[in-house]
């Protein structure tokens, strides 16, 4: 089921160019429609768990979670998200958030990452070295899977990421810079393809944060499964995905950079309810 | 009169909506100290592209609607860096020109250098009638050439445009393909010839 499923959307993809945007609530007329519509049913026929392949990363990530690993060998469960050791509820839809115990703002890929050095004794530099599993069908790396499923716990909450403290409010402010800040050989930046609504590249709908619509249609569905990739992506991708179309150098994970603009996308999507993973072009 | 006007044009157009509800203020030292602390160990051409140049930095800093004695200054030092053909002739081959509208490749990371970039217009305008896969980011150039003739003059200005639109317009959305080194002289006068060529299907 769950592979014939998945094939079903290949195709339709397929048919529709593969340059779709499956990002939701976007109406708007466009060629793309027709193809809009097939993908709907398809997305439809297969949102139930037990057909969408990213909740493959949610049970290996349930199960990452509370085995004993690491030198320590002890699990997950008293790591601290935000909202007490070991409480995952809702806590997804509160990051990123500032940690009093790093003194900084830190989003979820960064907080669990951290939990595995201090809490389980792991040395990250492996994993921050490959972060993402390689496109193709290949299974999500501990940490997606990791963030699959810490997501995942957010179900059904409503983004409330307050960002109130000071240094929340600082790294809002700076994500808005680095939104406009424009480089590289395509004098690009993240405003030139996300700012005005109802935009597209070739036909490509593009989600403008702006438009809350958009900003919480489009955070509240990640991490999401990439059929065009056959894998299950985090923000963290996603965003080293449009530097890259932005001809810029790979960014670094869980940078500065990325939780800033995470940051500053996720106060835009408040009130976007929370159901991942998504699946998505 | 003509500067206001630009300067009007240019807000409406690029004016970010929510620039109202102004953010807290953060200073441009603190947005590189994070660009240096994203991007590091980089080779010098790696670390350039990271880098702005003068136009960069005012555009971000004015997102993209600056002031009109600044827009002045850009367009005026945009202008001085334009390099034409040395053959004089601004018409390509309006066959390599579509290959090139239609091409995204390039300048992205794992992207064979060795290969040609191409322009991708098509990412951003309608351009021929019979593509219907084309983006909004920029206005309709749907029988450009029936439009702007094939003068000399209207030649030399495409070409003036897509090797470095910032010479017409401050902060224009458009990459500055020939200034950044992207396309080369020969593409662009081949992106010209797609555009203005009587022959070429921008036209029919
Ligand atoms: C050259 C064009 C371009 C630039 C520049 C760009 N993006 Fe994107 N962005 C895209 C495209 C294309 C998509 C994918 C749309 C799709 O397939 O749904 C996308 C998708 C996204 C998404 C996910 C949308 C969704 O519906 O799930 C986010 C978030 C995003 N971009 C943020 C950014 C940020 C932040 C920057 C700057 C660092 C940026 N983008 C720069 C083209 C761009
Ligand atoms: C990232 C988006 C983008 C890409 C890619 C792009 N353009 Fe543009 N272009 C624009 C925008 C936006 C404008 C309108 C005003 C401005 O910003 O200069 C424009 C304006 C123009 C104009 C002037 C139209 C007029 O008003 O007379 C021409 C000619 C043009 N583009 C040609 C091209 C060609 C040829 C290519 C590919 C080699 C190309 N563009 C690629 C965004 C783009």
């Amino acid at each position: 089921m769950r592979t014939t499923a998945t094939m079903a959307l290949a195709v339709a993809l397929s048919i529709g160019g593969g340059l779709l945007d499956c990002g939701g609530a976007r109406a708007q007329s466009s060629p793309g429609d027709d193809a809009d519509k097939t993908l709907e049913k398809y997305r439809a026929m297969i949102s139930d768990p037990m057909s969408n392949p990213g909740y493959l990363a949610v049970d290996a990530g349930e199960a990452l979670w509370s085995m004993p690993r690491g030198t320590k060998n002890v699990s997950l469960e008293t790591c601290d998200l935000g909202e007490g050791p070991g409480k995952l509820d809702g806590a997804y839809a509160k990051m990123p958030r500032y940690f009093a115990d790093t003194g900084k703002v830190m989003d979820a890929e960064s907080r669990i990452l951290w939990c595995m050095e201090t809490i389980q004794g792991f040395d990250t530099a492996a994993i921050r070295k490959k972060p993402f599993a390689s496109s193709g069908g290949n299974p999500a790396t501990e940490i997606e899977s990791l963030v699959a499923f810490v997501a995942n716990r957010s179900n059904g909450h409503v983004y409330a990421a307050k960002m109130e403290h000071p240094k929340e409010r600082e790294m809002v402010a700076l994500g808005e810079a680095l939104f406009f800040r424009r480089a590289s050989v395509n004098d690009f930046s993240c405003q030139t393809c996300h700012g005005q609504e109802g935009q597209r590249i070739r036909l490509q709908k593009l989600p403008h944060f702006d438009t809350p619509k958009d900003a919480q249609a489009t955070m509240a569905s990640w991490p999401t499964y990439r059929v065009s990739q056959a894998s299950l992506r985090t923000m963290q991708h996603r965003l080293w995905d449009c530097y890259w179309q932005m001809r810029m150098p790979d960014v670094g994970y869980t940078s500065e950079v990325t939780i800033a603009l995470t940051a500053y996308l996720t106060k835009k999507a408040e009130g976007g309810k929370i159901e991942v993973p998504s699946i998505k072009r | 009169m003509i500067r206001t006007t630009l300067a009007a044009l240019c807000a409406a157009v690029f004016a970010p909506v929510a620039t109202a509800a102004a953010a807290d203020a953060i200073s441009p030292a603190r947005v590189e100290r994070a660009v240096a602390a994203s991007w590091r160990d980089l080779p010098a051409d790696m670390q350039a592209r990271v880098d702005q140049d003068e136009t960069m930095r005012l555009c971000s800093q004015y997102r993209n609607a600056p002031p009109p004695k600044v827009a002045k200054a850009i367009v005026a030092r945009e202008k001085k860096n334009v390099a034409y053909p040395a053959d004089g002739k601004f018409l390509g081959d309006w066959k390599k020109g579509q290959a090139s509208a239609l091409s995204g490749f390039g300048g992205r990371m794992g992207d064979d250098p060795k290969r040609a970039n191409g322009g991708n217009c098509y990412a951003c305008h309608q351009l021929a009638p019979t593509e219907i896969s084309y983006g909004t980011l920029g206005p309709s150039l749907l029988g450009y050439g029936k439009l702007k003739g094939t003068s000399e003059a209207a030649q030399k200005e495409v070409y003036e445009r897509i090797y470095n639109g910032q010479g017409t317009m401050a902060c224009s959305t458009m990459p500055r393909f020939g200034h950044n080194g992207f396309l080369t002289i020969e593409q662009i006068k081949d992106a010209v010839a797609f555009l203005l060529d009587p022959d070429s299907p921008v036209n029919k």
